[in-house]
């Protein structure tokens, strides 16, 4: 049983500036959550927060059902993996991974049955002997991984922990950590600023802004249903289009009119919630995936067509990005490859406006 | 705008000078770093190599004004011999490494205690305290001799070796801390964490983790204690007055200089033979001041 449970949790530094300002999260025993968000927004405090290496200024956190503000991290019964490893540079492979027992007084043989456990796990049984700096950065990573799982912690809290690795090495760590935790199933936190990573590994999200949550799910429910204009545009790569727009009343129902004249019917399903704000400035949010070329014999439901010229086409060997302008807004669309776009000529889109979102521009809440 | 913009232009003609310029340069540096250096040695070595000479030398071959001080006509260890076959002397040595491992103990626990408690536990006026500890090792021995005189004197430790135990580490505190709180302050901060959370106290912490990745500072701290207190010349001098307390420093000089006769030879292979510890200690622990033990504790 190591669920974590974070209430009205409040970090504020001398001065008066909050890094965290007052979240609540609810995280289930053998989950795995990662908290995500552009740099200052607070997640790497919480993480901190709930391994005890920050004070908490206000609120509760609780591991396991046991209270925790005021118990030091090494009886919390967690385990970190930090950014830039911090492994013991004058101990060996095997000692980095027996400390934490060693000072615990395990017996030597379970702290040996351990470590060789976790060793044959990631695969670095062969790197025992050596000093951290005789290890690849992947090779050190992992090592940090192991010395988190020989502990068998209630929580794993990964701070960053591909930051450092290059691109390539990145993809394979993010697979080895989905990997490890569906060995081992410990309750999981995972600190990131990189979308692709929460969405990746993650059971549930929480996307993090300005020291608040602005929504916790699981990836597929942040992707097609975001809460907020700040979760629509930091989820999904290329980000969501935003275009200022009105909604209004047309011939055949409401409609979407984007600057330019361009008018894009609203899919009947949607008028219901929609009703209530025609004749509102609002922002139309379209992600680049949902904009594509025109298909012949295209029959699906809720396509909307228009013109574009295109002032840049990115051809990316799966798929062309053609990016335009509607009135300043930059605008990308995802074509198929064979689609013969050019910078400068006229191109006709279809819009999947079954996916297409209304954002209320005073609040940022998704309509 | 405009004079940035004609900054590259200007810097253009560089890039057009002959390839082997680069080399040329190269050159250049090295020619003057080692005219430099061998200025240097001959200005260093000189005075050894002119002791040395002397100290093989018999009393009537120095007193000799027609020839060379340079050459040397019959080599003779007798003024080593005379050194080290008087029990005084011994005894001199012997009250110096006495004083000196006593004072090298005590300055690095106090000093690593102390480094470790400024550059790590963030407490009430740390910082003013860490600045101050540096300010008291400004102050010169030569200004703080006639006060600690009263002190030592007060404690009734005059004439004792006990007494330059006990003012030494004044010296050599202030320093060594300084030393190590910035060995201590170069450690990844991740690395206590991780030991926190792995389970260490503070004293694990210091113990397990910052003494061993910290050792090259501190054994650039062991000699720097180590140098001070078995050169150090004022304090002796004001304190000890009796040979059988003094250490080799004041020993040498005081005893082989009787009124103006110098006996040359012997100060010459006394003041040697106390120069040789600190020689082999450097020749030892150099290869561990220059090892860099944190490479690859964290991103390296």
């Amino acid at each position: 049983m190591a669920q974590v449970t974070l209430r009205r949790i409040i970090k504020e530094y001398e001065g008066g500036v909050q890094a965290v300002k007052g979240i609540d999260l609810d995280i289930a025993d053998h989950e795995f959550v990662v908290l995500v968000g552009p740099s200052g927004c607070g997640k790497s405090t919480t993480l901190r927060m709930i391994a005890g290496l920050e004070e908490i200024s206000a609120g509760d956190i609780a591991i396991g059902g046991a209270l925790v503000n005021d118990i030091p991290p090494r009886d919390r019964d967690i385990a970190m993996v930090f950014q830039n490893y911090a492994l013991y540079p004058h101990m060996t492979v095997y000692d980095n991974m027996a400390f934490g027992l060693m000072l615990r007084k395990f017996p030597k043989a379970e702290i040996d049955r351990r470590v060789k456990e976790a060793a044959r796990i990631l695969d670095i049984g062969m790197l025992l002997d050596r000093k951290p700096k005789a290890l690849s950065g992947g090779q050190r990573q992992r090592v940090a991984m192991g010395r988190a799982i020989v502990r068998d912690p209630k929580v794993f809290l990964f701070d960053e922990p591909l930051s450092n690795l290059d691109a390539k090495l990145r993809v394979q760590m993010r697979t080895e950590i989905k990997k490890v935790h569906q060995t081992v199933k410990t309750t999981t936190i995972y600190v990131t600023h990189d979308q692709v990573e929460a969405m990746t590994l993650a059971d549930r999200v929480v996307v993090m802004n300005h020291g608040v949550i602005e929504q916790v799910g699981p990836p597929q429910e942040l992707y097609h249903n975001p809460a907020t204009r700040f979760v629509a545009g930091f989820i999904g790569s290329p980000a969501m289009n935003f275009i200022p727009c009105r909604l209004e009343q047309g011939g055949a129902g409401l409609q979407v009119e984007l600057p330019g004249g361009v008018a894009l019917p609203v899919p009947a399903e949607r008028k219901a919630r929609y009703t209530a704000h025609q004749g509102r400035e609002l922002l139309f949010g379209i992600r680049p995936e949902h904009l594509t070329e025109v298909r012949p014999n295209d029959h699906r439901d809720n396509m909307a067509v228009f013109e574009a010229v295109p002032e840049v086409v990115e051809p990316m060997g799966m798929e062309t990005l053609a990016h335009f302008r509607v009135d300043g807004a930059e605008i990308c669309a995802r074509l198929d490859p064979a689609t013969p776009a050019a910078p400068g000529r006229k191109l006709p889109l279809a819009a999947d406006m079954a996916k297409m979102h209304l954002i209320d521009p005073k609040s940022d809440k998704v309509l | 705008m405009s004079a940035t913009a004609a900054r590259p232009s200007a810097a253009l003609p560089g890039l057009g000078r002959k390839i082997g310029s680069l080399r040329r340069e190269r050159r250049w540096a090295l020619v003057t770093a080692y005219i430099s250096l061998v200025i240097a040695a001959i200005f260093m070595l000189g005075p050894p190599l002119y002791m040395l000479l002397t100290s093989l030398k018999t009393s009537a071959e120095i007193a000799d004004l027609s020839r060379s001080p340079w050459s040397i006509s019959t080599v003779t260890l007798s003024n080593y011999a005379a050194i080290l076959g008087d029990p005084m002397f011994r005894g001199f040595f012997y009250n110096s490494i006495i004083v000196t491992v006593l004072v090298v103990a005590i300055t690095m626990v106090i000093s690593v205690l102390a480094a470790f408690a400024l550059a790590r536990m963030r407490f009430f006026g740390s910082q003013v305290l860490a600045t101050g500890v540096f300010l008291t090792y400004l102050v010169p021995d030569t200004l703080l001799f006639i006060p600690l005189y009263q002190i030592v004197g007060g404690l009734g430790l005059l004439n004792s070796i006990w007494g330059l135990v006990l003012v030494y580490p004044t010296l050599t505190v202030p320093f060594c801390t300084w030393i190590m709180i910035g060995y201590f302050a170069s450690i990844p901060k991740e690395l206590d964490e991780a030991a926190l959370i792995d389970g260490a106290g503070w004293m694990q912490m210091l113990t397990k983790i910052f003494i061993p990745v910290a050792l090259p500072g501190i054994i650039a701290a062991t000699i720097f204690a180590f140098t001070v207190s078995w050169a150090a010349f004022v304090y002796p001098t004001a304190f000890i007055t009796q040979p059988d307390s003094m250490p080799l420093t004041i020993g040498v000089v005081s005893q082989l200089i009787r009124g103006d006769t110098f006996a040359w030879g012997q100060l010459m292979a006394g003041a040697l033979l106390a120069a040789l510890p600190p020689v082999i200690v450097y020749a030892f622990l150099m290869d561990y001041y220059i090892a860099g033990l944190t490479a690859g504790a964290t991103k390296g």
